[in-house]
């Protein structure tokens, strides 16, 4: 048994095509990576729009100052 | 790979691909060592961390969808055509081609070559837009222009078979329009509804200069994106293929190395017109600028981008006089808009890019009148209007209207730019001082141990 559909390289690499693993289930790795990236997504917009909130009231005076005297 | 030709050509391809996707990269450094050298320091951690995010976010959609446009979609427009469901297939997200797969060689480098495209679209919307917009709505654009917009205007008119070629006789060959002209025109449509940053402009309405922070990184990031966009160019020709196997017009049995769409053209050709119209935007944007080294610089760029059109056929002197026209009116027509709509274009994208783009689309349609927009029979040739028509869908159709309403729907729903509180703080306000406060801390506990030894 071989996940990728060869145990052996003793082949004509002419009849070679696709040799990663689980052929055949390409369909469901794309549902997975969709899924991964909409996810993303969706936790950086709630975690960035949370983090915005309480910026607004994050900063001090003098430091803001000091801030933008830096440049 | 069957036979010694068929297999040094397969796997010079490859390698050329290959070659051109690494010095791209560089494009991508250099645009981030920009951003971040024309940010304020209080901007600099999350002004880098949004242009990187594009990288990934670009890549996965564009293996998930970007890719299987561009074959899908070369007749597929609003007045009529059809999908190409064939071509698609082969470049589906699920297709073995997709994939590590020893019977095609090809697909995975080609693929790269075209996405190191998409980044570079995305990161020009990214510069302009630095130090107010939130990043979650920046990236929900790297991907629409990344993924979506520039790859239907690469199907529609950087395809050998794409209709703006077949019926408008386009001709953009190092991707005037496809890229920049699009970028550029997205990033206005973005620009116009997000607006100024916090004291771009006085009360009268006079803008301000907001000098970079670090001029020395600006520099480095700009020489950083010529480098690579000589690896664009050798990305946007074909290196190696045989009249036999274009299958149009051209007889004979010389081989050449051809544009995107199978055209011929040289690899020695485009280098001296790479190199004469950077030369004259540089001389231009110096002249122009009356010595100002940023634009100076810029107009170095702007002047390839709006030579790059017609850069496969040009004569290198023609080249480097398109190259210097362009910057003139660039120069000028940015200070007019900047004033006119008080547009804050953060690094002067929408200028060297989009109206580079648009101008060198419309002087290669004269300079070129008549010649073969392809190999094969029955295409419109190169022609004023055709080069003119495609501007205005590159700039304003696929590049202004989808950045303008997408950013309007952002607007609407609160989630496009961030607050003028933070942006008065600074963005890595909260990551600066825990920085500062950990940095105490840890001080404080050395300084307690080194007094408890001695």
């Amino acid at each position: 048994m071989s996940t990728i559909g060869y145990e052996s390289w003793a082949v004509d690499l002419a009849d070679v095509g696709a040799v990663y693993p689980f052929q055949g289930w390409e369909v469901a790795m794309t549902i997975v990576g969709v899924a991964f990236w909409i996810g993303w997504h969706r936790i950086q917009f709630v975690r960035e729009g949370k983090h915005l909130e309480e910026a607004r009231q994050m900063g001090e005076q003098d430091k803001i100052e000091k801030m933008l005297e830096r440049y | 790979m069957d036979g010694n030709l068929n297999a040094l050509t397969t796997i010079f391809t490859e390698f050329y691909y290959w070659v051109t996707v690494v010095f791209m990269f560089l494009i991508h450094v250099g645009f981030c060592m920009y951003e971040v050298g024309a940010s304020r320091a209080r901007n600099h951690m999350h002004t880098l961390m949004k242009n990187i995010m594009i990288i990934p976010l670009v890549t996965v959609t564009f293996f998930f969808f970007g890719w299987w446009i561009y074959w899908a979609f070369p007749n597929f427009y609003i007045f009529g055509g059809s999908l190409d469901l064939e071509s698609g297939a082969a470049n589906l997200p699920w297709s073995e081609n997709m994939g590590t797969n020893l019977d095609d060689r090809i697909t995975g480098v080609f693929w790269a070559a075209f996405l190191l495209f998409s980044w570079t679209a995305a990161s020009i919307v990214s510069g302009s837009v630095i130090e107010r917009i939130r990043s979650s709505a920046l990236w929900v654009h790297a991907v629409l222009i990344g993924s979506v917009f520039w790859i239907i205007d690469a199907a529609w008119g950087w395809h050998y078979a794409g209709w703006m070629v077949q019926k408008l006789g386009y001709h953009d060959a190092y991707a005037s329009g496809v890229i920049h002209a699009i970028a550029g025109g997205y990033a206005l449509g973005v620009l116009m509804v997000l607006g100024p940053r916090i004291g771009k402009f006085a009360k009268d309405g006079t803008p301000r200069d907001i000098p970079p922070h670090n001029p020395w990184m600006l520099t480095i990031g700009i020489f950083l994106i010529y480098t690579g966009f000589w690896g664009f160019y050798a990305a946007c020709n074909v290196p190696l293929i045989s009249p036999e196997v274009i299958g149009g017009e051209i007889t004979g049995t010389t081989w050449t190395a051809t544009n995107i769409y199978l055209a011929p053209t040289s690899l020695s050709a485009i280098t001296f017109n790479f190199l004469m119209s950077l030369s004259g935007g540089l001389m231009a944007a110096y002249v122009v600028s009356k010595g100002d080294a940023f634009w100076t610089f810029s107009g170095g760029l702007a002047g390839i981008i709006t030579a790059s059109a017609g850069n496969d056929l040009y004569h290198p002197i023609q080249a480097m006089i398109v190259g210097a026209i362009g910057v003139v009116i660039v120069y000028k027509l940015h200070y007019w808009v900047e004033r006119r709509f008080k547009l804050d274009d953060a690094v002067g994208a929408v200028a060297v890019h989009g109206y580079a783009g648009f101008v060198g689309l419309v002087i290669s349609g004269f300079v070129l009148w008549g010649a073969p927009s392809s190999p094969f029979e029955g295409y419109a040739t190169i022609n004023p209007l055709g080069q003119f028509l495609g501007a205005v869908i590159m700039f304003f159709v696929l590049g202004f209207l989808p950045g303008f309403l997408v950013a309007k729907l952002q607007a609407k729903a609160g989630v496009l730019r961030i607050p003028e509180e933070v942006e008065l703080q600074g963005l890595d306000y909260a990551e600066h001082h825990a920085y500062e406060d950990a940095k105490a801390q840890i001080i404080e506990a050395d300084r307690a141990a080194l007094a408890a030894k001695s």
